[in-house]
This record gives structure tokens, C-alpha cells and sequence, in this order.
């Protein structure tokens, strides 16, 4: 029964795949919560997709994982107040660091509560995070072997690296963290004639010549009129959105935004409205009321409205569907701030991000943000768009006044990487490692969901969330994995919804086809141990191909 | 069932004409007034009227939002900025002049330091460039954690975190602890960064004088007795007090002895923002806290940015591991930011090597900036605002014209006077509708270590000379 409401929900747009890809992507996809709307306007969705399919899961897995998922974390939070019950007691030890005896009745800096999560669910699985490494983040890296003998509260070094894992963690989309001295002598020229700081800032005195060199590229790379870098990729967003909206303007936000985003957003002072996720009807659904209705209780209308979007979504791994939040911008005179940080690189025919990929044109969009740490191997972000736009922030950055410039290495390494994205270094490594990374993401989902993992996203895009549910398995996967050497990162509550812990995979063009398979294999018998491959239809599907074979057989 | 039925029915006809007449009419008037309710509320359901579709449409269509940014007239062309070419040390091309550099923050000289470029470059073969992810999904290295256990040994605390910009750290530090509901006092002067620290934690900030204890005390007892009258909220309102050791804004350093005592009096924290005395007060560089001779462990939180003394990028925050470590989880700069690139910690080391093997470098500063300090004083129409030994002090106008924008350009005036001999300087920039005091138009003087004697007393004399050009100039033009 599930599966027939669930062919009814999703329509026209998997109906296309149907036609268009006859393998494993034919189920429908539907699934509690806010991805449910993802499939349910698919057919309206089409009009503005005909440039190219798109195919995005959320599957829902059986209901007793939740019902397990829950019980998982009762149990913990059970144990959890007995063990601070014993802890009140003073039957175990308390590692947790104290307050001061001068300062033992002020006011408490924490909130117990606060900590409750942190000291009972958080500590038990702490050795999968902050892993520190000690080599370069490429394809493969070193870890620093690590160990704990208080059951994590701290850990001790044992001197030794773990060699050569697989690195399926950093945002290396297209291999550019390297540390290939030929491809380097620029970046090492720039330190060696600028030093690595600047020690002012742009308005003052540290507006260098490579940031103009570099500003005019990126404006040149994306194809808009004039962009405008910044030193920190989460300050580009939280410090240049107060710049563009305040008091009487309206943000319209997905739920899913990054933290920077949301931070922005509140520093800006203006009203903000969350939308379900890529959702466009609860979008235009917001958008209409707020024109129609202007601001609360004054119902002057709003002095502009901004959305606030992702070019893809870094836990859920989805792309936005901009061709339609553009038509709804347009007609709704809204503007539209388009924060290309995991996209830009990543995807589109030649890596000119989001607005390539479904072939729009840049000038659609009035703020194009994006940063450099991830596909550029470097730090920092940028702001493209109009001359009218870019002259304003020169002037009314909170980062361009307050915060120091670009590091002028950083900087030339991000002119390295786009020159040779652009292919004006004479060759055609570039293009190649954006067609690359393209290749390796099609070929790893699509084993994924062959073995009946449930992932999530576009079927373009380099992050794969691989979907673990339950929290005892998120500790167990991620050790199981490290005793393999593959480093992966895992991401539960409260990054996630509850019920939905993750492990999430980037790829990059720099993994060889080899590793990819090495994780895979590996990823196939620990699915099997840890009973990880809850998709439903994976087993329906080779069912049914099996049956058309034989019918073709007839 | 049907003869019992019509006997109800009958029954109920027989009680309608036994009934007395009161009865029937307060009946009826019950009937009347439930028809009339149900009317009435329809009545009003009309009388809101939904818009209708094309009404809605209309509104749409109607509607024109203001531009995304203002229009810029053509008669006020966005500034320009100066174009540095080269590196931003102590001698710098800006606009294609090349100049001795009384602008950037690089007052120990260590940009252009063979040793930290070395560092550097050694790091950069290794690590690369970027970090390629944030400090939990694998963008810990142990560079990271060696910078971060030098700066906690450095500053004779039990811990340090270190954040990949300098301004994101403060800013991010305080809304991990102070929250909505939350007090905090914070100097008038304090910088852009602690506005939007505070900004973002939503808690009831108050404001006191610029340096002024007694006014801050007058808050803190104000707060007394607001405890006293509701005590429950009390024990609950976390309260902070936010300063800066050398201001940015004045040049001048808060009086941490008499917070330290006024901390403990009315047990509040401290969070101290030390960007710019780290690396210059005290006799090893630790800042306003070794200056003052005060135990860093009554202050409670200390932070700093990595770039202006150290020379590199990026900020840290230290104290006690209570404090600290709770920004691991916290500090939305931290947990959701990328490292900051290795090369850059690599630099940052090195730096903090050299600072720890030649504290003769902090006298030296010192002595350069009461030198050019002395040698400022007396210039007509000119004010020299900061400490003494503050190596970032501002040139402020004795008589404001009575316009900013005139200010500004007089300012500029001498700017360019002296650009055009060989020093380079820089106004104060600040974003005049954002900030909550607007300090007024000044040029900013900074002094580094590799400032020779004879370039002090040059752009002492240049300035001297700029000032009586151009401010005579005017008051002549009036």
C-alpha cells in the first residue's frame, strides 16, 4: 500500500526518469517531512526543468527504524540522568572540567541542561569528530593515532599516524588541496614577496593589487559584471546581508540554510520567514501573502524581499531548484541571494556552479556568494553580481571596513585554480577534473543505491548522505570505517533531524576509481553487518528489470 | 417504535400550548438570538473580505520594491580604494608611490620576517593551502593544535582555540555564552566586532562610559537592586562585562585592576578583547593583563585576532578549559567556519617563536611610540588621541568644521599631503550608520618596531607641516 501512495504522490517529473533511465531510479521516493513536498510539486516543477532532468531521493525507511531510532535514544538519555544521578552522588568520576572556587556563586556560565547532551550522547561517540590529521587533505591523508583511557573525555596521542586513509570527508570537490611544488610556485612566490598576513584592511590599507586581479577574475570566471572577495567564507554571508537588507525588508529563508546564512540574516535586523525545504509552493505560498499583505500589523508594504537559498545543501545533499525560485522572483519582484559555497566548481559543464548546471543566466541572480574553501582549495568568499551592487558593498561591507583582507598566498592560490579551471594556463586539467568529479559522483551513488543504501540528494551532486538512522550506529560506523582506513565524516542530532543520522560522503575528482571502489566494497559488507541498507526498492527494481529482461526474452 | 414516536411528537405539541406564555417568548428570544449569532458572524466574515484572486494579482502587479541597493548618483562616485602593489611591510607602494608604512598593524615587523615566511613556505609544501573543511569534519591538524597549545603556554592559560578570522572571534565567542535574557556591560568605545558579538546573542546590553568605572559601577548597582526585587530571575541572568584592553576606536587602555575588583564585587564576568594589546603591552607581549600585573585567571575570557602583531590571519580565544572548551560546540565562527589554512598557523608559530625569544622587541616598540607621540604633541589644529605607548592612536581635528564630511576631507587632505612625501597613512574607517557611537573623523597612526628613528620624526614634521598647510588653508578659505 505504501508503495502505491507513493507513486500517486510523486508524479510526472519520476515518471520521465522512467523513460528517460530504465535501472534502479524508477521507484517513486516520498517520505515524511519536508522532503515529501520535494516530490509532490514534481510535476509542476518540469516546466522549468526541461533543460535537464532532475532527479533527486529522500526515501523513507520502515517505520520500525524510527520506532528503534527513538528507543535508541531514550535508552542513552536513560542512562544518561542515571549516570548524572550517580555523578551527583559522587560514585563516578566527573571529568568534566569545574568553575573556579573564586567564582563558585556566580551566576552559572552554563545551563545544566545545556550540557546534558553534550556529557551523556556527545562524549560517547567524540572520537569521530575532530580527528586531527597531519598531512595534506587530498585523496588520501594521515591521522594522527589517537587514543582515550577515560572513555573520550580526553585523549592522548600514541605517536604513531595511521597512513593513507581515504579521505571521503573534506570538500576537496575538485582535488585543488595539493601541495604539488610546480603546481604551488606562485602561491610560494607570493609568500616569499608578501609575507602571508596584511595587517589592515581593504578600506585602509591592505587593498592589494592580486585582490584586484583576482576580484576582476572571479567577476570574469562567473560571468557577471563585478565581484568582491572576502577573507572568511561564513563572515561573507553574516557580514554582507546587513549590508543589503534592515528593518522593513523581509528574508525568506530555507530551513535548511547554513548557520552563516541564518546568522546574516538576524545581524540584518530585518523579518524572516523559513520556507520548507527547496519547497517552491510554501515559497511562493510566503511570497504572495507578504506582497499581498505587506509588513504585520502596519501592512506597509515591504521595502524589498530577499530569498535567501543554497546552490546545494551540504547535509541533505540536494540542489536547489532555482529555475522555478527564479520565475518566482521575478514575478514577485523579489530578490534572490544565491549561496553557491558547495556548488560553485562542483557542478555545472565547465564548474561554473548552480546557474550553468541548469543553464541560467548569472544575471538572474542579484547576489551570487560563493566561497573558496571547498572546490578552490583555499579560504575566503566572494560576492558577484552587478557593478551597482559590488561599488555598494565596497562601501558598506561590514567586512571591508572591519576585517582584515584576503592572505595574499590564499589569494593567488584561488587565481591558480580558476585560471586553470578556465583553462587560461594552457591546459586542460581543469575541465578535466570538473568532468572527473562529475564521473565519480554518477558511478558512487549509483553503486550506493544499487547495494539498497538509502541516500539522499541530487543525483549530481558530490555530497552523499548515506543515511545510518540510529545513534548507536553512527559511532560504530564511522570506528568500522576508520579500522579500514577510509576517513569519513558522520553528522547526527542536533546537524540533523533525530530520527535522520547521516554519514556523509564528498567526492572528488582526485579519487581514483580504485579507492572509490575500495570504500564501496567496504561500505557493502559493513551495510550488511550493521544492517545499513533499508531502501526498499532497490530489490523491487532488480525484480523488476529482471522481469523485463525476460519479457524481452519472450 | 412508530406509535411511541408519534406520542413524543404528540406530547410535545400538548407542552407547546400548556406552556406559559414567559416560557414561549424567552424561548423565542433564545431561537431569535442564536439566529441572529449565526448571522452576525457571517456578517463579519463578509466584512473582513478576503481580497479576491485578481485582487491579489493587482496587489502584485503593483508593488514595486525598493532597489536592491541604492542608487548612487553621479556626482557622489563610490570611493576608491588606495591600490597597494607588493607586500603591506614597512616600506609599501600604494597608488604606485612608495612610501614608509604608518598604516597597517604589522608592529613587530613580522610580515615581512624571513623566519615566519619560511615557516610558511615549509607548511606549504606539506599541507597545501586550504583546509578544505571545518574543524570537525576533518579540518583539525595537528599545526592547529600545536598553535593552539602555544598560545595557551604563551599566555599562561590552561587553554586556547583559535578561529580562521580575526574578527569572527570575538564576535562569535560571546554569543556562545551570553544568551537572550543575558546582561551585558560594555565600554562605549568597544569595537565593530563586540557590536555584532552582541548583537547576535540578543542579550540586554547597557552601555557605560568610555572608561568610566564610576558610571559602570552606577549600572551595577542599578542591576543590585533590580536582583533584589526579583531574585529568581537573578540567579538565573548570566552577566558579563565586555572591554577591550587597548582601544581600537581611542587608543586607550581600560583600567583592568579596578573591573578585576568591580568582577568580583558584583560577580560578573569579564571578556576582554585584546587584538590590539596582544603582542604590545606587557613586558613579554601578553597584553593589558601582564601590564597591569593582573592574574589572567580573573579574567575570564580573553580573546585576540592573530592579525596584527603575529602578522598572520585569524583570531584565538584563551582561559580556563571551563570557559574554552565549550566553544568547541559553541562558537558558530568555530564549529561551522573552515580551518584556518595550515600555512597561516604555521606563520602564526613562528611568529609567537619570535616574540617569546626577544622581548626586547616590546620595549622597543614602546619606546618608538612615546617618541613619536612627544614629537605629535602641539600641532596646531591637530589632537593627539591615545596612550602614549599605543602603537595605533588617532590625529583627531581640535575644532570640528561642524560637518563630517568636510572633516573627512580635511583629513584626507593631509593624508595625501603626506602620501605625496613619502609616509603613507590612513583614516579611521567605520561605517557611520552602523556603528552605535560614531567615534569622530581621525587619522590612525600606527607604529611598528622597524620604523627607523629619523622616519618618526619625518612624518612627525610632514604631519606638523600637512596640518598647517591644509587646516590653515581652510580657515583661510572661510
Amino acid at each position: 500500500m505504501a508503495t502505491s501512495t507513493a507513486d500517486k504522490v510523486s508524479n510526472g517529473n519520476i515518471h520521465r526518469h522512467n523513460q528517460n533511465i530504465n535501472t534502479f531510479k524508477s521507484d517513486a521516493y516520498v517520505r515524511s517531512g519536508f522532503s515529501n513536498h520535494c516530490n509532490k510539486h514534481n510535476g509542476k516543477a518540469n516546466g522549468g526543468l526541461d533543460k535537464r532532468p532532475f532527479k533527486e531521493s529522500f526515501d523513507q525507511a520502515p517505520l520500525y527504524v524510527a520506532v528503534l531510532t527513538y528507543v535508541g535514544f531514550g535508552v542513552v538519555t536513560l542512562f544518561g540522568y542515571f549516570r548524572d544521578f550517580l555523578r551527583a552522588c559522587g560514585l563516578e568520576k566527573c571529568h568534566l572540567a569545574q568553575e573556579r572556587e573564586e567564582q563558585k556563586d556566580f551566576v552559572p556560565l552554563y545551563q545544566d541542561f545545556e550540557n546534558f547532551y553534550t556529557r551523556n550522547l556527545y562524549m560517547r561517540v567524540r572520537d569521530n569528530w575532530n580527528r586531527p590529521i597531519c598531512s595534506l587533505p587530498g585523496p588520501q591523508f594521515d591521522l594522527v593515532e589517537r587514543v582515550s583511557d577515560d572513555y573520550n573525555w580526553t585523549f592522548r596521542n600514541t605517536g604513531k599516524t595511521i597512513k593513507n586513509v581515504i579521505n571521503m570527508g573534506s570538500y576537496n570537490y575538485l582535488g585543488f588541496a595539493e601541495n604539488n611544488a610546480n603546481f604551488l610556485t606562485t602561491v610560494a612566490d607570493t609568500t616569499r614577496q608578501y609575507g602571508v598576513g596584511v595587517c589592515s584592511t581593504r578600506q585602509e590599507m591592505g587593498n592589494l593589487d592580486i585582490h584586484n586581479e583576482l576580484e576582476d577574475l572571479v567577476a570574469k570566471f562567473l560571468g557577471v559584471e563585478d565581484s568582491m572577495t572576502f577573507g572568511m567564507g561564513f563572515a561573507t554571508n553574516s557580514m554582507n546581508i546587513p549590508a543589503l537588507v534592515g528593518k522593513g525588508c523581509l528574508i525568506l529563508s530555507d530551513e535548511l540554510n547554513h548557520t552563516s546564512l541564518v546568522l546574516g540574516a538576524r545581524l540584518s535586523g530585518s523579518t524572516i520567514r523559513v520556507f520548507k525545504h527547496n519547497n517552491i509552493q510554501s515559497l511562493e505560498k510566503l511570497l504572495r501573502d507578504a506582497v499581498v499583505h505587506g509588513q504585520p500589523r502596519t501592512h506597509r508594504p515591504w521595502k524589498k524581499i530577499l530569498i535567501l537559498v543554497e546552490g546545494i545543501y551540504s547535509m541533505e545533499g540536494s540542489v536547489v531548484r532555482l529555475p522555478e525560485i527564479v520565475a518566482l522572483k521575478k514575478k514577485y519582484k523579489a530578490y534572490l541571494y544565491l549561496d553557491e559555497a558547495h556548488s560553485i566548481g562542483a557542478v555545472g559543464q565547465t564548474g561554473r556552479g548552480v546557474t550553468e548546471y541548469f543553464g541560467l543566466d548569472p544575471s538572474d541572480i542579484d547576489v551570487m556568494m560563493g566561497t573558496f574553501t571547498k572546490s578552490f582549495g583555499a579560504a575566503g568568499g566572494y560576492i558577484a553580481g552587478k557593478k551597482e551592487l559590488v561599488d555598494f558593498l565596497r562601501t558598506h561591507s561590514h567586512s571591508s571596513v572591519y576585517a582584515t583582507s584576503m592572505s595574499p598566498p590564499v589569494t593567488k592560490q584561488i587565481l591558480r585554480v580558476l585560471k586553470c579551471i578556465m583553462g587560461q594556463d594552457g591546459t586542460t586539467m581543469g575541465i578535466q577534473r570538473v568532468r572527473q568529479l562529475a564521473e565519480n559522483i554518477r558511478y558512487f551513488r549509483q553503486r550506493l543505491q544499487e547495494m539498497g543504501f538509502i541516500i539522499y540528494g541530487n543525483e549530481d551532486s558530490p555530497v552523499v548522505p548515506l543515511l545510518l538512522y540510529m545513534p548507536g550506529k553512527v559511532g560504530a560506523f564511522a570506528r568500522e570505517m576508520l579500522k579500514k582506513n577510509i576517513g569519513v565524516v558522520v553528522v547526527g542530532f542536533p546537524a540533523t533531524p533525530i530520527t535522520e543520522s547521516r554519514a556523509r560522503f564528498c567526492l572528488s575528482a582526485a579519487h581514483t576509481r580504485g579507492m572509490l571502489d575500495k570504500v564501496l566494497s567496504t561500505l557493502d559488507d559493513l551495510g550488511d553487518y550493521l544492517s545499513l541498507k533499508y531502501s526498499r526498492h532497490s530489490k523491487s527494481t532488480q525484480d523488476r528489470t529482471l522481469r523485463r529482461n525476460s519479457v524481452v526474452n519472450h | 417504535m412508530a406509535s411511541g414516536q408519534q406520542w413524543v411528537l404528540v406530547e410535545m405539541v400538548q407542552a407547546f400550548y400548556e406552556a406559559p406564555a414567559y416560557h414561549l417568548i424567552l424561548e423565542g428570544f433564545l431561537i431569535l438570538w442564536i439566529v441572529r449569532l449565526l448571522f452576525s458572524k457571517t456578517y463579519k466574515l463578509q466584512e473582513r473580505s478576503d481580497l479576491t484572486e485578481k485582487e491579489k494579482e493587482e496587489l502584485i502587479e503593483d508593488w514595486q520594491p525598493e532597489p536592491l541597493v541604492p542608487l548612487v548618483s553621479k556626482d557622489h562616485p563610490p570611493p576608491k580604494y588606495d591600490v597597494v602593489s607588493g607586500p603591506t611591510s614597512h616600506k609599501i607602494i600604494v597608488n604606485g608611490k612608495e612610501c614608509i608604512n604608518f598604516a597597517s598593524f604589522n608592529f613587530l615587523g613580522l610580515l615581512d620576517n624571513e623566519r615566519v615566511k619560511n615557516q610558511a613556505l615549509t607548511s606549504l609544501r606539506k599541507y597545501g593551502v586550504g583546509t578544505c573543511g571545518p574543524r570537525g569534519f576533518y579540518g583539525t591538524f595537528d599545526v592547529h593544535l600545536e598553535l593552539e597549545e602555544r598560545l595557551a603556554k604563551f599566555m599562561r592559560t590552561e587553554e586556547a582555540i583559535i578561529y580562521s578570522y580575526g574578527f569572527a572571534t570575538i564576535a562569535s565567542a560571546i554569543p556562545a555564552y551570553s544568551k537572550r535574557g543575558d546582561i551585558v556591560f560594555v565600554d562605549e568605545a568597544a569595537c565593530f566586532s563586540i557590536q555584532k558579538g552582541l548583537q547576535a546573542s540578543r542579550s540586554n546590553i547597557k552601555y557605560f562610559k568610555h572608561n568610566d568605572m564610576d558610571d559602570l559601577e552606577r549600572l551595577l548597582k542599578e542591576l543590585e537592586t533590580e536582583d533584589q526585587e526579583n531574585p529568581r530571575k537573578a540567579r538565573v541572568t548570566r552577566r558579563f562585562i565586555v572591554v577591550e584592553g587597548l582601544y581600537i576606536n581611542t587608543g586607550d587602555i581600560c583600567p583592568l585592576p579596578e573591573l578585576v575588583q568591580l568582577k568580583y564585587k558584583y560577580k560578573v564576568r569579564i571578556l576582554l578583547e585584546e587584538s590590539l594589546s596582544f603582542g604590545v603591552l606587557g613586558e613579554h607581549g601578553r597584553g593589558v593583563t601582564e601590564h597591569f600585573g593582573v592574574n589572567i585567571d580573573d579574567i575570564d575570557l580573553i580573546s585576540a585576532n592573530m592579525e596584527n602583531s603575529l602578522a598572520s590571519i585569524g583570531g584565538f580565544c584563551c582561559g580556563r578549559s571551563f570557559v574554552i572548551d565549550h566553544q568547541r560546540l559553541s562558537g558558530q565562527g568555530y564549529c561551522f567556519s573552515a580551518s584556518l589554512p595550515p600555512m597561516l598557523a604555521a606563520a602564526a608559530i613562528e611568529a609567537l617563536n619570535i616574540m617569546e625569544e626577544d622581548i626586547d622587541i616590546f620595549r622597543l616598540l614602546r619606546d618608538k611610540c612615546k617618541h613619536i607621540h612627544s614629537a605629535l604633541q602641539g600641532i596646531s589644529g591637530l589632537e593627539v588621541v591615545g596612550e602614549s605607548i599605543s602603537p595605533a592612536f588617532h590625529l583627531q581635528l581640535e575644532k570640528s568644521t561642524g560637518s563630517r564630511e568636510l572633516d573627512v576631507k580635511l583629513l584626507r587632505g593631509i593624508i595625501d599631503y603626506c602620501m605625496n612625501r613619502q609616509i603613507a597613512l590612513t583614516q579611521a574607517h567605520y561605517l557611520d550608520k552602523e556603528e552605535r557611537f560614531l567615534p569622530p573623523p581621525s587619522i590612525r597612526v600606527v607604529v611598528t618596531i622597524e620604523q627607523t628613528e629619523e622616519e618618526l620624526e619625518k612624518a612627525a614634521s610632514l604631519i606638523k607641516e600637512a596640518a598647517q598647510h591644509i587646516l590653515q588653508h581652510t580657515v583661510l578659505g572661510h
